[in-house]
Order: structure tokens, then C-alpha cells, then sequence
């Protein structure tokens, strides 16, 4: 674990990591909504088109999901990382709908050391989700919990 | 009490169902969201901070959806005596003060509830309100592994 990439000192304030970009497939919208969130707009092209949303599109739930994976391939998996306790919001901005390429950043807002847990920070970092367009589809802010690197052995 | 508030059972803690976490299926949902190895490998989770194979987050959350769904068309196909359409839920906005609070560990047998605490009408969408609910899971020893505010517009009057 002292090896990988991103500990708690490699997170800096101001710095922004790009997410990597995510192509959206109308087998995966459905696979997701027929799981977790089976309704009409999330499950079938016709459905959504005569919806608000305007087309075949990703449960919200499923956008939060495709941007913790963009976030794991991102930093996270090459990372200290000890979990988080929660989300401060996730704000569903616009449709993701099939076909849709997805992009996005993290951005460090705040970090600090643990008082209780030596060895151990948090970094608040506030997410955006972007379409090809170039138009935010999602913003979301959270704090995650990291090792310093001399605690990661 | 409205017919709009009797509807939506504002103030009450609605239990939605509850769902038994599999390995498996830990391990399934993980790999497609989140592969951090405390949920995709049970050794490497015995060795992490969780001391256990665990769920991923998102994996409560959008279990937590699942039933919702499921007490939404019970909802739905209540009888409604209110002026006006029946009300129907419409989409959400999004959440807030989402917190993580326990693990939810493989084998773990999780009951999902909501509370619709209030609800608005929206100056800029006539017809439409934001409905505020209270969403929580617990886990078979009744402690509290997840709960957020969720927002949600409904089409009503």
C-alpha cells in the first residue's frame, strides 16, 4: 500500500483530477433500472422519449454509480483509500441518456488530519459530470478518508 | 390533515421491505461500480478497515431504491378522494446529507423505510410540488447503516 499513487499529502487543495471518459449504453441504463430502478423512462427508448426526460434514460441512482467507477478507475483503486462516511449532495442536473458520453473532475475543496485517528485525513472533494455537450449532468460533494503514506504500511 | 398529506402519509415512517445482502451479489454490483477490493475479495475485506466483506454504498442506495419503487405503485393505487388528478410521483432533483453510518457486511439483513417529511409548491412549475423525504436503512440488530434527504417533485393540483 505505500507504493500507490494517491495518499492523504498527494491530495492538494485547488487541484482538480480529471475523470476519465464514460460511454453510456442503453443495455447498461437497462440492466441498472430493471435492478434497481424499474421505471418506464429508465427501461425503454419510446417510454422515455414521450417523459420529461426526453429519451431512454439513466436512473439517477445509476449516474451516481457510473461516476464512483469513473472516480475508482480515476485515483481511487491506485489509492489509500478507507472508505467514506457519506455524501454532502448529489444534484441531478440534466438527463444522461443512451449514447451519452460522460466526462468529469473531482476537485479538492478541504482537507485535514484526523484529530482522533493518527495517520488518517479527510478530503472533501466537490464532482462534476459533464455530457459531450460539454453541460453538467450531475454535482455531487463528498469527504473521503485516506492514510497518510508512512501509516499505509 | 390534507387528502394530499393522507395520500403521501406525511409525518409517518413507511417500511418499504427488506433485503438480504448476498456475497455474490456484493461481489456482482461491485465489480460493474465499484471495485474497491473491501468489496470485490472477502480476504482482502478481512484485512481492510471494514475486518469484512462489505457492500459497496451506492449498492445500499440503490437497494434502498428498489423498494421504494415497489411502495410507490402501492401508493399510486391508492384510492384518492382529493380535488383534482391523482397525484403521481414525478422525478427527483437529487439528495442531500447522505451518510454511511455501519457497514453493511455480507449476510446482512437490511430493512429500508421513508418518512415524507413536508412538501412545497413550486413557484416556477405550476401543477408540481418538492416533496422533502427522510430515507434510512437498519440493519437485524436495528442499527442504522444509512440515511439521507432526498428530494422528489410530485405532480399534484
Amino acid at each position: 500500500m505505500t507504493n500507490v499513487k494517491w495518499a492523504f499529502e498527494d491530495f492538494e487543495e485547488g487541484a482538480s483530477i480529471p475523470l476519465g471518459s464514460k460511454n453510456v449504453t442503453a443495455a447498461e441504463i437497462i440492466d441498472f433500472a430493471s435492478q434497481f430502478d424499474a421505471q418506464p423512462m429508465h427501461l425503454d427508448e419510446t417510454a422515455g422519449k414521450a417523459s420529461i426526460l426526453g429519451g431512454l434514460s439513466a436512473s439517477g441512482w445509476h449516474t451516481c454509480c457510473m461516476f464512483m467507477r469513473m472516480m475508482c478507475d480515476a485515483f481511487l483503486l491506485d489509492s489509500t483509500s478507507q472508505g467514506s462516511p457519506g455524501i454532502d449532495y448529489v444534484r441531478w442536473k440534466r438527463p444522461v441518456l443512451a449514447g451519452d458520453t460522460l466526462t468529469g473532475s473531482s476537485t479538492v475543496t478541504a482537507k485535514r488530519e484526523s484529530a482522533s485517528r493518527p495517520g488518517l485525513g479527510f478530503v472533501t472533494c466537490r464532482h462534476e459530470l459533464r455530457n459531450q455537450r460539454g453541460e453538467v449532468v450531475a454535482e455531487l460533494q463528498n469527504t473521503g478518508m485516506f492514510l497518510k503514506r508512512g501509516a499505509a504500511a | 390533515m390534507s387528502p394530499l398529506d393522507r395520500f403521501f402519509r406525511l409525518g409517518e415512517t413507511v417500511t418499504l421491505g427488506s433485503h438480504t445482502f448476498g456475497s455474490e451479489e456484493i461481489k456482482e454490483f461491485a465489480r460493474k461500480y465499484d471495485p474497491q477490493r473491501f468489496h470485490v475479495d472477502e480476504a482482502a475485506a478481512e484485512r481492510s478497515v471494514f475486518g469484512r466483506h462489505c457492500a459497496s454504498g451506492w449498492h445500499t442506495c440503490a437497494m434502498w431504491m428498489r423498494y421504494n419503487l415497489a411502495h410507490r405503485e402501492d401508493t399510486h393505487a391508492q384510492p384518492w378522494d382529493g380535488p383534482g388528478p391523482r397525484p403521481q410521483f414525478g422525478p427527483s432533483p437529487g439528495f442531500e446529507k447522505l451518510k454511511w453510518l455501519k457497514p453493511v457486511y455480507a449476510g446482512d439483513t437490511i430493512t429500508f423505510t421513508r418518512r415524507a417529511v413536508a412538501h412545497r409548491a413550486l413557484a416556477s412549475r405550476p401543477g408540481w410540488r418538492l416533496m422533502t423525504l427522510m430515507c434510512e436503512a437498519f440493519n437485524q440488530d436495528g442499527d442504522k447503516v444509512l440515511e439521507f434527504e432526498s428530494a422528489v417533485l410530485i405532480q399534484a393540483g
